[in-house]
Order: C-alpha cells, then sequence, then structure tokens
C-alpha cells in the first residue's frame, strides 16, 4: 500500500495509540510479570478478540450480540479437540478399555472416535476449522436473522438462547464433547510441550501478534466505506437502504468477521490456558465479553483491549481478595461506565486526559524559558 | 407548460401504477389507483391527511408490499423487487423527516450515496478518488453545502438536512426522484431556495412530489394529483385542479 493509504488508514493519534499498546503488550508486561502473572495477562488477551469484534459489530453496526462466547468457544473446541487427539496416543492412553481415543470418551463407554473427531488429527484442518467453523455458523445465524430482518433487542435475545442451547448441548453430550469438565490434560502441539514457561511465553507473543493482526484489520474495516455503512446503518438503517445497499449483506458480514476474531482468540485461550469447557460458551461469559467491550468504550478498538485487560486485572484482584463481592463490583463497575461514560475509557481518554495532555505539552515550553515555540498541536 | 404535457400522447412513460391497492386489515390505504408519470414532469400528490400520500411512496419504493396491482418504471415490475434493487434501477426517495446520518460528516453522507461500490467487498474495497470527490463537491455546491462538507451532519440546520438528504438523493442520480414533503418545517427564504433548486436538479429525471404547502406546489408542479382516500379524486394542471369542485370541497375549502 502506498504511502498515503496507510496514513489514511492509520492517522497520527490511531498510530499513536497502536504503538502505545504494543509498547505496553510486547515490552512492559513481559519486562515486569513473572510468567504466572504473564499467562495471564495473555489470558485476558484472548477476550480481547472478542471484545474487538463487538466494537465493529455492536459499536459500529449497532449489532448486539449477546452470545460471542458461542465463537469464542467454538474457536476454543476446535484447537483443543487438535491438542487432545494428540495427547490420546494409544501409547499414552493404553491403560484405557480402548486405547488411542480421548479419556473422557472411554469413561463414558465410547469404543471408536466419533466421525467429527476424525479430521482434527490434521493441524492444517484444525486451524482451517478453527476460522471456519465459526464463520459458517455466524454465517447461517446471520442470514437466518438478518435476511429477516431481526434485529435489536430480538437478536441479542436469539445469541443468548444460542448461547444457552449450545452449552446445554455441550454438557448433555458429555461423551462427545467432554461434558461439563471440558477438554482437559492438553499437553503438546506436534510434539512441543505447551505447559512450559517457554512456551508460554512464545505463546504469549503469538497471541499478541495475532491481536495486532486483528487490530488492524478491526481498523481497515473501520476506515473503508464499509465501516461508514455500519455507522449510518446503525442510524438509520432505512436509508442506508434507500441508498441501494442490502443492509442484511452488510450485517452478516459483520458478524462473521466479529465471530472470527472470537474464535482465534478461543483457539488461543486454549493453547495459553491448556483446556477448554463450556463455562467461556454460556451467557454469563458472553455478557462479560460484552462489558470489556462497554467499558473499554464500544467505538474504539484500542479501547476495547484497555477495556478488556482492566475489567479482568479487577476481577482477579476482587476475586483473589474478596471473591464473595467480585460480582457486585463487577455490576457497580458495568452500571457505572455505561451511566457516566457510554462511551466508555477511549472517550473518557479522548474528552479530558487528550485535552489536558495538549494543555501540558502547550505549557511546557513556557516552563523552559520559552526558549521552544510550542508546535502545531491542532492535531 | 402543463396544457402542453395533456396535449402530448400518453408515451413516454417513466412511471405507470394501475389498479395499485394495499389493504391494511381490510382497510385499503390506496384503493385501485392507476398514476402515469412522463419523463421529466414534476408531478406534485396532495391530498388531506390519511388520504394515502406517503403510503403510495412506500409502495414504490418497495418499503410497503402492494396488496395488489402493478408499479412498472420504464418496463420493470417493481412490486417484485427488494428496495435496494428499485434503487438500483433508478428510484430514489427521499423521506418525510430529514433521514441523514448525524454521526458522520457531510461529506461522507454523500460518499455513501455515491452509486458505486454497493456490495460487501465493493464497500471494503471502495477508494476515495477523484471522480467521488468532484461529484460530492459539485453536488455539495449545488444543495448550498459546498463550505460544510467537513461538519458532522447533526450540527447542520433543520433546513440543511433536507437539502443534504435531497443531495444524497442527487448523487444517486436516479431517473425517478420522490419527495416526501420536502419543505416542511422550512424557513420562507429556504423554501424558495428550494423551489429553485427542485427547477434545476429536475431538468433531466422526473420526480413525484408529496406536498402540504400550496404556494411552493403552485411554483413547481407540472401537474397535480388530488388524493382522497386512497383514490384519484382530480388530475391536472394546479389551475384546473383548484376550480375543480370535488376537490374545493375536500381539500381546499377548509
Amino acid at each position: 500500500m502506498s504511502f498515503t493509504g496507510l496514513r489514511a488508514l492509520l492517522p497520527k493519534h490511531d498510530l499513536r495509540a497502536l504503538l502505545i499498546l504494543a509498547a505496553i503488550i510486547i515490552i512492559v508486561m513481559p519486562l515486569f510479570l513473572d510468567i504466572f502473572r504473564l499467562n495471564l495477562v495473555g489470558k485476558y488477551l484472548t477476550y480481547a478478540f472478542v471484545a474487538l469484534g463487538l466494537v465493529l459489530c455492536w459499536g459500529l453496526g449497532g449489532i448486539l450480540s449477546l452470545g460471542q462466547g458461542v465463537f469464542f468457544g467454538l474457536g476454543g473446541y476446535c484447537m483443543a479437540m487438535f491438542l487432545k487427539l494428540e495427547a490420546s496416543s494409544p501409547e499414552q492412553t493404553s491403560i484405557q478399555s480402548t486405547p488411542g481415543i480421548p479419556d473422557f470418551m472411554d469413561w463414558n463407554q465410547l469404543t471408536e472416535l466419533p466421525w467429527f473427531w476424525e479430521p482434527f488429527h490434521s493441524l492444517s484442518f484444525t486451524l482451517l476449522a478453527v476460522i471456519a467453523v465459526p464463520a459458517l455458523f455466524a454465517f447461517i445465524i446471520g442470514v437466518a436473522m438478518f435476511k429477516r430482518r431481526v434485529g435489536g433487542v430480538y437478536f441479542a435475545i436469539i445469541t443468548q438462547a444460542i448461547a444457552a442451547i449450545l452449552t446445554i448441548l455441550i454438557i448433555g453430550q458429555q461423551g462427545y464433547t467432554g461434558g461439563v469438565n471440558g477438554i482437559t490434560d492438553l499437553r503438546t502441539l506436534l510434539g512441543w510441550d505447551i505447559r512450559t514457561t517457554s512456551a508460554q511465553y512464545i505463546l504469549y507473543f503469538i497471541n499478541a501478534i495475532l491481536l495486532f493482526a486483528c487490530l488492524l484489520a478491526a481498523q481497515v474495516i473501520r476506515k473503508s466505506k464499509l465501516g461508514r455503512l455500519l455507522v449510518a446503518m446503525r442510524e438509520r438503517e432505512d436509508r442506508v437502504r434507500f441508498s441501494g445497499y442490502d443492509v442484511a449483506n452488510f450485517k452478516i458480514f459483520v458478524f462473521c468477521i466479529a465471530a472470527v476474531f472470537s474464535a482465534i482468540g478461543g483457539a488461543m485461550f486454549t493453547l495459553q490456558v491448556g483446556f477448554m469447557s463450556p463455562s467461556f460458551v454460556g451467557i454469563v461469559p458472553s455478557i462479560e465479553m460484552v462489558i470489556y467491550c462497554a467499558v473499554g468504550g464500544r467505538l474504539s478498538i484500542f479501547g476495547a483491549v484497555y477495556g478488556t485487560l482492566l475489567v479482568n486485572w479487577a476481577k482477579t484482584f476482587f476475586s483473589e481478595s474478596f471473591p464473595e463481592l467480585w460480582l457486585f463490583a463487577m455490576g457497580a463497575l458495568f452500571i457505572g461506565v455505561v451511566m457516566a461514560f457510554p462511551n466508555g475509557l477511549a472517550d473518557l481518554y479522548q474528552s479530558y486526559a487528550l485535552p489536558w495532555l495538549k494543555k501540558q505539552r502547550l505549557r511546557l515550553p513556557a516552563r523552559l524559558g520559552g526558549v521552544k515555540t510550542p508546535q502545531k498541536t491542532t492535531e | 407548460m402543463s396544457a402542453l404535457n395533456a396535449a402530448k400522447k400518453p408515451k413516454d412513460f417513466v412511471l405507470s401504477i394501475e389498479g395499485l391497492t394495499v389493504s391494511f386489515d381490510g382497510f385499503k390505504a390506496v384503493n385501485d389507483l392507476s398514476l402515469y408519470v412522463e419523463e421529466q414532469e414534476i408531478r406534485v400528490i396532495i391530498g388531506p391527511n390519511g388520504a394515502g400520500k406517503t403510503t403510495v411512496l412506500d409502495l414504490i419504493c418497495g418499503r410497503t408490499k402492494a396488496t395488489s396491482g402493478a408499479v412498472t418504471f420504464k418496463g420493470q415490475n417493481l412490486t417484485k423487487l427488494k428496495e435496494h434493487q428499485i434503487v438500483q434501477v433508478g428510484v430514489g426517495r427521499k423521506f418525510q423527516n430529514p433521514s441523514i446520518y448525524e454521526d458522520l460528516t457531510v461529506f461522507e453522507n454523500l460518499e455513501i450515496s455515491f452509486p458505486r461500490g454497493r456490495n460487501v467487498w465493493g464497500a471494503l474495497f471502495f477508494r476515495r478518488d477523484a471522480e467521488v470527490i468532484n461529484k460530492v463537491n459539485e453536488i455539495a455546491s449545488m444543495i448550498f453545502l459546498g463550505d460544510k462538507l467537513d461538519k458532522p451532519a447533526e450540527l447542520l440546520s433543520h433546513g440543511q438536512k433536507q437539502w443534504l438528504e435531497i443531495g444524497m438523493l442527487l448523487i444517486q442520480d436516479p431517473e425517478l426522484l420522490m419527495l416526501d414533503e420536502p419543505v416542511a418545517g422550512m424557513s420562507v427564504s429556504e423554501r424558495k431556495l428550494t423551489a429553485e433548486l427542485l427547477h434545476r436538479i429536475t431538468k433531466d429525471r422526473s420526480v413525484l412530489v408529496v406536498e402540504h404547502d400550496m404556494q411552493f406546489v403552485e411554483d413547481i408542479a407540472d401537474r397535480v394529483t388530488v388524493l382522497h382516500q386512497g383514490k384519484t379524486l382530480s388530475e391536472g394542471s394546479m389551475e384546473r385542479v383548484k376550480s375543480d369542485p370535488k376537490v374545493i370541497e375536500v381539500y381546499l375549502g377548509h
């Protein structure tokens, strides 16, 4: 892309925000946190993929999905199935009555691997499935809902129902899915032990790189005409329709993108945390993910990442110190943010922090004796 | 001019509506209506409240599905098409309340209506090239907003918002332009400007206007159709319609 194209894609303030975030995630965190805490941050950042998808889907497009955990889970389960199969080689499972199948299947009297598990022996298929399965699922939901012009609250309720259904399905089909415990005891990826400290470092950085790739993709969408169309649709859907656009297709597209982002996060979650369970699929986690996005600022792709980190940090802090208070604190935080700053922390930064910083920068040369003239500060 | 139109052979209809009926739970908002709009004609639909004026526009642009009857635009039956397809064959519609995107700038509002990149991939890879910029500038100066391109649309006055929406339609370059009360809520001077604007932009297209303001109707109309209870009560030049006793009774008289 040409330089001017790049400039249009990443204006000065966005570039600055991107670099600051990159510095925090790629340099500051690994330098100052021990591996246990860094691994936690890595886990939090997998939720940031979901929040990022919600910025596009909900913030820009006005489509509130309360079921993003579904896609997070689908991505996570696809990855977990591959890892589980690798951890279930006949040698490692020789004490089972049927060696070579995952342990939970054996416990549930299954004697052969179900057909849909078979392709997950292949890593390339798995990586493809991590993207394709959630995208396809989102596409089907999108076509069924948006072509019929189901929107707003109704859409939110339906996505929530889907999250509930999928959780029940996973828990109910214990022999095929690992049930309520999920898929646990994951060890290696193509022979590479993912539980070691060095592996956790490497996975943290892969996760960070993928997150920045998704951030850039989101920025491309936001800055394209499609991004402006999403805003237009949020405000005046009919006007967009009567300007010659098939509104449903745009909604399906952005919903699929959000699903794919979530799924990448889910897959990275499985790799870093070492298991996947229905507790990341259902209604509660899905709503929590919306809260991350709301706290960070649903219009800001960077805000979503900060919001995720902040809420999860608070969650860890509170649940370590006052476990019984955590849910109330989280509820209060959500209500507080939505009432006081409907556009989240990002808005707080833009309306208060940024003007203050500018003022300071103007004052600084004066205090130094007025040697330097202030640079152009109208940006 | 209107006399001339009346004398012309009924050819070159851009839009013909035949036997159009829509029934909402048995109530016929539009009842067996027939209407023909010629090329480059400005047709104004008037009528008392509830006469079905806005419904007629809704039926043409696909917002409401007809119970029976046909709407033919350049040989195509519009009742079979979806809203965005109707736009793409060349019908533009302005809503009663200014319907613009307040969070976007004037430029972006106009750009979205530029007829290119209307599918998902087209929109994603849409480039703001010289053609787009020139067209937006041209339309913006035509609608008196040339110096407000970078302003968020929410900061415009009510009249300016109406113009912006008219501009958004112009940039689509429809062959049939439908305007629902384009001067509602405008000041006297804004009305005059709008009338001039409409005269200018209708040179190469047909226009269907729903309007209450009689002075304005007289200013712009080639022909007037008076609707009453979903049916045509009278049709013709403004003078003819004004002197029609039926019209005086239901509408102009009070």
